[in-house]
């Protein structure tokens, strides 16, 4: 005996294949190939649900990036829980604080360390541009002058919902990001360190 | 009081005295390190605490305002002013870190930003700033051009070679290389990304199988040279600096700051202000105890006591944002009392605070610390016996951990503090459990004073009238307040300009990582971790 339904489908829609015609489609017109372009999707959903931190708190947002992970907001609900202490098991840095000139090599060399594909977050004001510190003898005025940044959450500090949203912006990013194909985010990188290269003493 | 000048005069009869809010002592270089010692010996004196030691810059002149207080005295305090010898390439004082255990760091810090050598101290080393670091940012010639010091982003090469400074026989200065560790010792590095250093801090301990012998700490990774921003703002605009250095006793050091610029202006604060800033202070030391044992607990490996702590925390922080708007960096004392009046839902959701919370202890309690493994981790470990803690200048939960009764509250009441019932918490087991326990009661005791006011608060004013522009009379002016971890203290120069000649903040965690070579010394490597932990620093207060 044939089996009439499988959950809540009804028969006719087994025929129905316009949503994947439709996905071809528009997969074509922007010229990805559909077998690496199904792969980049899956790959990007897995990135993008199994984001894992790397522990980088230098000041006050270090604290609320503490209360994400408790109870009441509660990051795990997201795939964002495993926070790593090495950067090696890491997916991305959030940059939790003042980054002053004595860390910036540290910084600089821990994003080096993190294993492709990376992303960086740069959160609250401090990070974003070096915040009430900016003018500061000793403080970098964000932390983009040494790293590429993804995300920026601003906010002294910013709420946890901020930085859920930051988050998650990090996440939609990555779902449209091509692994594979198209302009790779590699060469953006590249691109940003031939920027901001490494000389003695001096960054441009 | 009143007998102090004749003691003095008695140990050094070419002193100098200027009135002002204490009494400042002013003594010549050449005798200040014999000067010092009859201070903290000296039988009717005994200056046993060295409470705060400012750099400053004269212009003129280079020097270093002491602070010294004395406990068997009833915590009188003086200072001492003690101008730098040399000219201003080789400004040279004698040392007191052999004296005062304390100054050691602190003597390195003003080496570090205003170039000061201090004679006789073994390491002098600079503390916050790189090794390559040109010139000294808290000199008023300091050229802050980018060029000299730009965004470096080679590694900076592990200083192991240091530096001590002697008078030789022609009174010439004369520098005397040392090593941080000898040849054949064994470096760990710890830090200064890892978490459980809680922050960025970093250690270099070396090792003899597990044991530790020696920890040098590595500080400044995140010094944001705050006292020198301090000094290009207004009175008002400086107060926000306060909720940023140590984040867990924002309250508290806004308050700090705030009274010390009311003290100078001679503002009387509205009686509600008073009760609504101690509350606060209060409800800030419970969020901050919370926060430490949740992570004393999870450096252990116990995550569940963390979601425990944090769950309290909570509660604090929506009282918080409920009345100041933020959870975190609230903003909310101001020159001459608070920002905004109390939410309605306020005496409500503390009282709710109160009652549950001897229940949520016992659990804490039942969680973690009657667990055997915190009991091995915590009892004996990081011994910090009561001369050290005074040496040291270990105040807060730290300090009462070693029995010394140090609490800012009850030794100098500020505030309201005075007409308030409340215990101060002694414990004499000088290790980390005793500071971890002192934390656990002391949040019995800042529920017990909440209890006392949440029903009595009076209605009136929250603020007092304060001038659109804030400028201070001319003086300096040092205020004292017990944060979470310690006495935090502000020192304020003034010149009767808008802005500040000098701003210094003494922070409790600046001398709480100062004992950490003394307390992981003789204990394993795996201790270091614990014994930060109950010390409980907060590093961007320690870097400022």
């Amino acid at each position: 005996m044939g089996v009439d339904h499988i959950k809540s489908m009804t028969r006719e829609d087994f025929k129905d294949n316009e949503y994947i015609d439709s996905l071809v489609e528009e997969l074509n017109a922007t010229g990805a190939n559909v077998m690496v372009g199904k792969f980049d999707d899956l790959i990007n959903w897995g990135i993008s649900n199994s984001l894992w931190p790397l522990c980088f708190g230098t000041s006050c947002c270090a604290i609320e990036f503490m209360s994400l992970g408790a109870a009441r907001y509660d990051m795990a609900r997201f795939g964002f829980e495993v926070a790593r202490n090495s950067p090696r098991q890491a997916d991305y840095v959030m940059v939790q604080g003042t980054i002053v000139h004595r860390m910036a090599p540290v910084m600089r060399r821990l994003y080096e360390q993190l294993a492709e594909p990376k992303y960086v977050i740069a959160c609250g004001g401090c990070a974003v541009s070096g915040g009430p510190f900016k003018n500061s003898y000793c403080v970098v005025p964000g932390v983009e002058e040494i790293i590429p940044v993804d995300v920026f959450i601003p906010g002294c500090p910013p709420r946890p919902e901020a930085m859920f949203y930051g988050l998650m912006q990090l996440q939609r990013k990555i779902k449209v990001q091509k692994f594979f194909g198209g302009v790779n985010r590699k060469e953006k990188i590249d691109q940003f360190f031939a920027e901001h290269p490494e000389e003695k003493g001096q960054i441009s | 009081m009143s007998d102090i000048k004749e003691r003095i005069k008695n140990i050094y009869p070419a002193a100098e005295f200027e009135e002002g809010e204490d009494l400042l002592v002013i003594v010549a270089e050449a005798d200040w390190h014999h000067v010092a010692e009859r201070l903290k010996n000296e039988k009717g004196l005994e200056f046993d605490v060295l409470t705060a030691l400012v750099g400053m810059d004269w212009k003129e002149s280079l020097g270093v305002i002491y602070y010294l207080t004395s406990t068997s005295r009833g915590w009188d305090m003086i200072s001492v002013k003690v101008i730098a010898a040399g000219d201003r390439d080789n400004a040279y004082i004698h040392s007191v870190s052999d004296l005062w255990k304390v100054a050691n760091f602190q003597e390195r810090e003003v080496y570090d930003l205003l170039g000061i050598k201090f004679v006789g101290h073994p390491d002098m080393r600079r503390f916050f700033l790189r090794n390559d670091w040109v010139g000294h940012p808290l000199r008023k010639d300091y050229d802050a051009d980018p060029k000299l010091n730009p965004i470096r982003l080679e590694d900076e090469v592990n200083e192991d070679d240091t530096r001590s400074f002697e008078i030789d026989s022609n009174g010439q200065l004369k520098e005397v290389p040392g090593k941080v560790f000898a040849a054949e010792d064994y470096v760990v590095n710890i830090g200064p990304q890892h978490p459980s250093t809680h922050g960025v801090m970093r250690f270099r301990a070396s090792i003899d199988g597990e044991e530790v012998k020696k920890v040098d700490v590595v500080s400044g990774y995140i010094h944001r040279g705050i006292e020198k921003l301090s000094e290009g703002l207004g009175y008002p605009q400086i107060l926000h600096f306060t909720d940023r250095m140590d984040y867990m006793s924002a309250h508290q050091n806004r308050h700090c700051l705030c009274m010390c610029i009311e003290k100078a202006l001679g503002l009387e604060i509205p009686r509600r202000a008073e009760v609504i800033r101690v509350m606060m202070d209060e409800l800030m030391r419970i969020s901050s105890h919370l926060l430490s044992f949740g992570c004393t607990a999870m450096d252990l490996g116990a995550t569940t006591a963390f979601f425990y702590g944090f769950r309290e925390r909570e509660l604090v922080l929506d009282i918080f944002e409920k009345t100041c708007g933020a959870r975190m960096s609230m903003n909310y004392n101001v020159i001459g009392g608070v920002i905004a009046d109390l939410h309605p839902d306020f005496v409500k959701d503390v009282k709710h605070l109160i009652e549950i919370m001897p229940d949520r202890l016992k659990e804490y309690h039942k969680v973690f610390s009657g667990n055997i493994i915190a009991m091995n981790r915590l009892k004996g470990v990081g011994m910090l016996s009561r001369e050290d803690a005074v040496n040291y200048d270990i105040t807060g939960p730290s300090g009462r951990g070693s029995n010394w009764s140090c609490d800012c509250r009850k030794v100098r009441p500020y505030s309201i503090y005075s007409e308030l019932d409340f215990e101060e918490v002694l414990l004499d087991g000088c290790d980390s459990y005793s500071r971890y326990m002192v934390r656990m009661k002391e949040i019995e005791q800042s529920c017990r004073i909440l209890a006392q006011l949440v029903d009595n608060i009076p209605e009136g004013d929250i603020r007092a009238q304060v001038p659109k522009i804030v400028k201070l009379p001319v003086g300096r002016w040092y205020q004292q307040v017990e944060a979470s971890r310690g006495t935090f203290g502000v020192y304020i120069e003034s010149t009767g300009e808008k802005t500040p000649y000098r701003v210094h903040f003494q922070s409790p965690c600046f001398n709480l990582v100062g004992v950490m070579d003394l307390c992981c010394t003789g204990n394993m490597i795996a201790d270091l971790i614990t014994i930060g932990a109950a010390l409980d620093f907060v590093i961007p207060d320690i870097d400022r």
